[in-house]
């Protein structure tokens, strides 16, 4: 097996590619043939990556497995180089897991102007940057996978989307590449800094920012912070994500909230972090500062929505503030939550958007107002609605809590150099959140699956969920429900990796 | 059984799976299912009931000649050295750096007392409900929720860490949640839901906090680390204290306390055993079991073993008298229990407070009963009496004539509940007093006897306008068939000799014996009966009756006390303050929550919108104008030949422009086939 070993990253990265190479070739009537193509390219994907869960060393998961390192750009240096540990794992398999249930749900909810074969090649297209940048272990590799992500969303908004999608879709488009610009500036930089002149991030983080002084380490940092923090996104860099939400199509909205937000998290973690820790130490309060707000303000915004995909997309950025608060504690406890709660709200806002979708299929409006008695007309969905609401607001025994309340404990004891008194009162900031985040979540359900049906629907088709909808929705209920209940699955696999991180702070 | 104690959670929780799942297509639509369940976890909390009895007699046979019953050999006992352990068993439910965190089981007398309670009262409800929800539109669903209750609570019971229990008190709200809505269609029932949701959560900032602080203090969640670690002479008091305030804040929240006890009353806008079980006998107590759990804390932290006064004992007094006062002014039984509710648990706070901590348990103990046959009593009235009113005044009256059984046994509540000798409310109320007058606190001694009057002087209240004077409704009043009788006698039996499990005077004080803690535990003084104080008691509450009868069972005397709330500026003040619930409602829902949703997110999103991304858009707009600008100035330039520079400045800006004006996918679709190429190209020629 151990061509497999060799070619898993390879494979897991590249075969989406060659399905959507055979997906253009096929004639645009035959959309049958489309979508099998597409999505048998997604499942023999996935079942790379089940091969790699079988393969992966889980008593080395700290160390990087499945390692390929070819050369590739010798003029700078730069190596065809992949790699994963316990950090890139659960992300990699999410984002391969995922893809596959966004083209099940596809298979007949293609938004208008329909086009099935642009779209599926699009999401393809998507799935070969996300898994690339999950596998990526060098520099500028990463920065070409981050960068290809951008184009099939863009294109996924500004087709697919709603009534206002050429600005969401620009939007989105230049303000991520604005971050990403600086991110590379950094990349630059760290490459003419360090002595070896290596774009490789294991070879970086064993150097863990030697040579460079503090003051530039905070500079390059910054760069960098602002490349992943409009990424996540961070408060106040989040303005793109609610209007790309509301305007991108279901599938689009869902890979955007279940992945893309997180490589922005995951670049904090694999190469900010590692690689410029004294930057990190001196920027942390401030990240952790703008978490907070995020939590906060995203809370408080998404109690003024009227609109229930922008209601959810700006619970994101409050989510993704319990994710950077952790990070930004730069303590293991605080990492393996940050991981724990980009997997969980991968999970949980993906299946959100999923049912914000079918309620927009079903009744053809998102607002909440106008909407009610969803219980009554679709009954399994609202109750599934129930079911994400109660996920998302962070419930024990659901996926959701085990990355919030290891975020919140961990802010007690940041790392060594790191003011506890702050991070204290981020930590009863954090804390207040939660009870906003039951408050704007409970008030949708409330105002969305309670009580009677609006009369403007009441003689309304509605359809309750499914046969696509639940061949695409129950993995990711169930993993809710796993990952809650037996959070070991995810933590046991992340510790080893994360204490490699952390174990720089904790001097 | 102590050992293999996991399965009694486990087996409810396969039963909500079950009834989920297949509850509809069964003959009693899921029903049976929750009750053989239940009734299995109530076999063998007994069994483990016995077997902990057993265990601790054993140890107390091997300790022989060290002292004699109860109280005298736990301190010989400690003495020596050796005493009677919690048995407790994990394992690794997840980890992160160096800890491993457990999820498992503690097993002992106060989890065998919490088990038999939950079990016990469960069963019955579920008995009661086959007929009480009978042809309920969600009548699966309901027992669904109800077996999903149970598993929630007893994790919560034998969780051996502070996470486990939060992690139960979590779910056992979000059952209360489903359970207040259950009738969701109307609007009324959800807020009450989510009312009594976000009100807890509140409350849970404090708890999750606490649960925090005291894990970084004594670097374990284990309950047993974190009391010996809070009672031992090396513990950060300021730790301590701010952890005991935290975890009191969601004491606070979750059991009803002033000033979060608000959403317990409209809590009762769920059906009816669910307030039995859920909203009086069993997750309202969570607070004070918590309090009861980590008590080395709490005894740390607020210097409980100093007398004098602190934050717990006092919270729990406002509460005693708030909730009473409350009661008087309602109309409808629930809401009149409800506020009953509320008092008694500020009995229970208070008694942890003072010191009283076999006291605050036993009461948890002997509330659960009587409060729980109250609400059940309550719901067989509305079942059978008055057309499914809650409603006294309107709908009921003169009901003990056509419901002998719901009667007889809601006077038997209602007087254990007054604390009338030797009801089991007398015995565990005095317990709570006695300490409090010994210990230090006299001052909480003297608020619990005038709650004891008021406690007495509102059930007769309820008892006359229910049971007494003229049927008022429009209804045919019978009694209610067995499946609501028969839980009312086993309730009544039980609130009637419940009290005996330690009734000093007679010699019985088993409940201390065997549910006190020996192990990690704050040297707590052990009251001697005081019949003076129990005479005093008792002479207040029946003096209550007294007045009650008179204002309320004679009619013509009352004409004195008619309109005098018209007539008296102060009275009526009082009882405005009463009817809106001292402002408290107004405060949350119509200046907080409403500050909160309305101008402060309205402001938030109007910042995000017109600061935030204006700034955003301004720099696009900026960019633009600038890339306008050095484009001509770049033709200019270029002309003058300034060639290198422009150049530069006319490719970065000109790109932003273009992108601007709307051929961004031209731009896009270069700038990726130049990636595309480039990498490709690179790849090649190496």
């Amino acid at each position: 097996m151990s061509w497999f070993d060799d070619w898993a990253l390879t494979l897991a990265v590249f075969l989406p590619v060659v399905g959507m190479v055979i997906l253009l070739l096929i004639p645009r009537a035959e959309e049958g043939a489309q979508k099998l193509v597409a999505l048998l390219t997604t499942l023999v994907t996935f079942a790379v990556g089940i091969g790699i869960l079988f393969r992966f060393d889980y008593n080395r998961a700290g160390r990087l497995q499945f390692g390929v390192d070819k050369s590739w750009i010798d003029v700078i240096n730069s190596r065809y180089h992949m790699g994963i540990d316990g950090i890139s794992l659960p992300l990699l398999i999410l984002s391969m897991f995922i893809t596959v249930l966004c083209v099940i749900y596809s298979w007949n909810h293609f938004p208008e102007p329909h086009n099935p074969k642009a779209f599926l090649a699009l999401i393809l297209l998507l799935e070969v940057g996300m898994n690339g940048t999950f596998a990526a272990q060098d520099l500028i590799l990463f920065f070409v996978f981050f960068e290809i992500v951008l184009l099939p969303m863009f294109f996924m908004i500004g087709v697919w989307g709603g009534p206002n999608r050429e600005y969401a879709s620009i939007k989105f488009f230049l303000f991520t590449l604005f971050g990403s610009a600086l991110m590379l500036l950094s990349f630059l930089a760290l490459y003419f800094l360090s002595d070896v002149h290596t774009f490789s991030i294991p070879a970086l983080s064993a150097l863990h920012g030697s040579g460079i002084v503090e003051g530039t380490q905070t500079l390059v940092f910054a760069g960098m912070f602002l490349g992943f923090a409009i990424k996540v996104p961070m408060f106040p860099f989040h303005t793109w994500l609610p209007d790309a939400h509301t305007e991108a199509p279901t599938v689009g909205s869902v890979l955007l909230a279940a992945i893309m937000l997180k490589l922005g998290t995951y670049g904090f973690i694999r190469i900010a972090l590692p690689l410029l820790p004294k930057g990190a130490i001196n920027w942390a309060p401030w990240i952790g500062g703008l978490a907070v707000i995020g939590i906060i303000y995203g809370a408080f915004c998404c109690l003024a929505q009227t609109d229930m995909k922008r209601l959810i997309a700006f619970s994101s950025v409050a989510h993704m503030g319990f994710v950077m608060l952790g990070i930004a504690t730069l303590t293991d406890f605080g990492i393996n939550a940050a991981i724990f709660g980009m997997v969980a709200h991968g999970l949980i806002t993906g299946m959100l958007f999923f049912v914000a979708g079918s309620v927009q299929h079903n009744f053809h409006t998102r607002e909440i107002k106008r909407l009610g008695g969803l219980l009554v007309q679709a009954p399994k969905m609202g109750w599934i609605l129930g079911f994400c609401v109660m996920a998302s607001l962070g419930l024990p025994g659901l996926a959701g809590f085990w990355g919030e309340f290891p975020a919140i404990l961990s802010a007690f004891q940041p790392a060594p150099g790191l003011s506890d008194v702050v991070f204290r009162v981020y930590m009863v900031i954090a804390a207040i959140g939660t009870v906003l985040a039951a408050g704007y979540l409970l008030w949708m359900l409330q105002r969305v699956a309670f009580g009677t049906p609006k009369s403007e629907f009441e003689d309304a088709d509605i359809h309750d969920v499914g046969l696509a909808e639940w061949i695409a929705w129950t993995p990711m209920l169930l993993g809710i429900v796993i990952l809650g209940v037996y959070p070991n699955l995810l933590f046991s696999l992340t510790n080893p990796a994360v204490e490699h991180v952390s174990r720089v702070f904790a001097r | 059984m102590l050992d293999a104690a996991w399965i009694i959670p486990l087996i409810p929780a396969l039963s909500f799976v079950a009834i989920l799942f297949f509850g509809k297509k069964m003959p009693r639509q899921g029903s049976e299912i929750g009750i053989v369940a239940i009734a299995t976890t109530f076999v063998l909390s007994c069994v483990a009931a016995v077997q902990w009895i057993q265990r601790v007699n054993r140890y107390e046979g091997s300790h022989q000649g060290l002292g004699a019953l109860g109280k005298s050999l736990m301190l010989s006992t400690q003495e020596h050295g050796a005493v009677v352990k919690p048995v407790v068993h994990s394992i690794t439910w997840w980890q992160n750096g160096a800890f491993k965190f457990g999820i498992g089981i503690q097993i002992d007398g106060l989890a065998v007392m919490m088990l038999f309670v939950v079990t016990l009262i469960s069963l019955l409800v579920h008995i009661y409900s086959t007929a009480y929800m009978k042809g309920d539109i969600r009548f699966t669903y309901f027992y669904a929720a109800l077996s999903l209750f149970t598993a929630s609570m007893l994790i919560l019971v034998v969780a051996p860490n502070t996470l486990q229990l939060l992690v139960g008190w979590e779910l056992v709200g979000l059952c209360s949640f489903m359970l207040i809505g259950h009738w969701w269609e109307e609007g009324a029932n959800t807020n009450a839901a989510l009312k009594a949701f976000l009100t807890t959560r509140t409350g849970d900032i404090g708890l999750m906090i606490g649960v925090i602080i005291t894990f970084f203090a004594a670097g374990t969640f284990n309950i047993v680390g974190i009391n010996q670690y809070a009672l031992s002479p090396g513990a950060d008091h300021t730790l301590m204290v701010v952890g005991a305030s935290c975890l009191l804040i969601g004491i606070i929240g979750k059991s009803g306390q002033f000033p979060l006890h608000t959403w317990l009353p409209d809590a009762m806008a769920g059906p009816t055993p669910v307030s039995a079980l859920i909203h009086a006998a069993t997750m309202v107590v969570a607070g004070v079991y918590l309090g009861a759990r980590v008590y080395g804390v709490f005894w740390s932290g607020f210097n409980i073993g100093d007398g004098g006064m602190n934050p717990m004992a006092v919270i729990g007094a406002i509460t005693i008298l708030i909730g009473a006062a409350l009661a008087f002014v309602q109309d409808d039984i629930k809401k009149v229990l409800a506020y009953s509710t509320v008092s008694q648990l500020g009995y229970m706070v208070m008694g942890l407070g003072v010191g009283s901590w076999v006291g605050a348990v036993f009461h948890l103990f002997t509330h659960a009963f009587f409060k729980a046959l109250l609400f059940l009593g309550a719901g067989s009235v509305s079942h059978s009496g008055s057309h499914h009113s809650f409603d006294m005044k309107k709908d009921m009256g003169g009901l003990r004539k056509y419901m002998p059984i719901t009667f007889w046994t809601f006077l038997i509540g209602s007087a254990a509940l007054a604390g009338i000798a030797p009801l089991a409310g007398f015995w565990s109320k005095d317990e709570i007093l006695a300490t409090a007058g010994q210990g230090g606190f006299e001052l909480f001694a003297i608020v619990g006897l005038v709650g004891a009057f008021l406690t007495a002087a509102y059930m007769t209240r309820c008892v006359y306008l229910t049971f007494f004077g003229e049927y008022r409704g429009h209804g045919q009043p019978h009694e209610s068939p067995k499946a609501i009788t028969v839980p009312l006698i086993v309730l009544a039996v039980f609130s009637v000799f419940a009290g005996l499990a330690n009734a000093a005077p007679l010699g019985l004080e088993k409940f201390g014996e065997y549910v006190e803690p020996k192990f990690a535990f704050p040297p707590v003084i052990v009251p001697t009966f005081d019949y003076g104080l129990a005479g005093a008691s008792l002479f207040i509450v029946l003096s209550a009756i007294g007045v009650g009868v008179f204002l309320w069972f004679r009619e013509e005397e009352m004409h004195a006390f008619k309109g005098l709330t018209k007539r008296n500026v102060l009275a009526r003040g009082g009882y405005a303050l009463l009817v809106n619930k001292y402002y408290l409602d107004d405060l949350y829902e119509g200046v907080i929550v409403a500050g909160i949703k309305g101008p402060i997110a309205r402001a938030s999103y109007w910042i995000n919108q017109n600061v935030i991304d204006a700034v955003v858009k301004g720099a696009g707009l900026a960019a633009r104008a600038i890339a306008g600008g050095t484009y001509t100035l770049d033709q200019d330039v270029l002309d003058a030949g300034y060639d290198g520079l422009a150049r530069e400045t006319g490719a970065s800006g000109g790109l932003l422009s273009r992108v601007q004006t709307g051929r961004l996918q031209w731009y896009a679709l270069v700038s990726f086939a130049a990636i595309g190429v480039f990498s490709l190209a690179l790849v090649i020629f190496r």
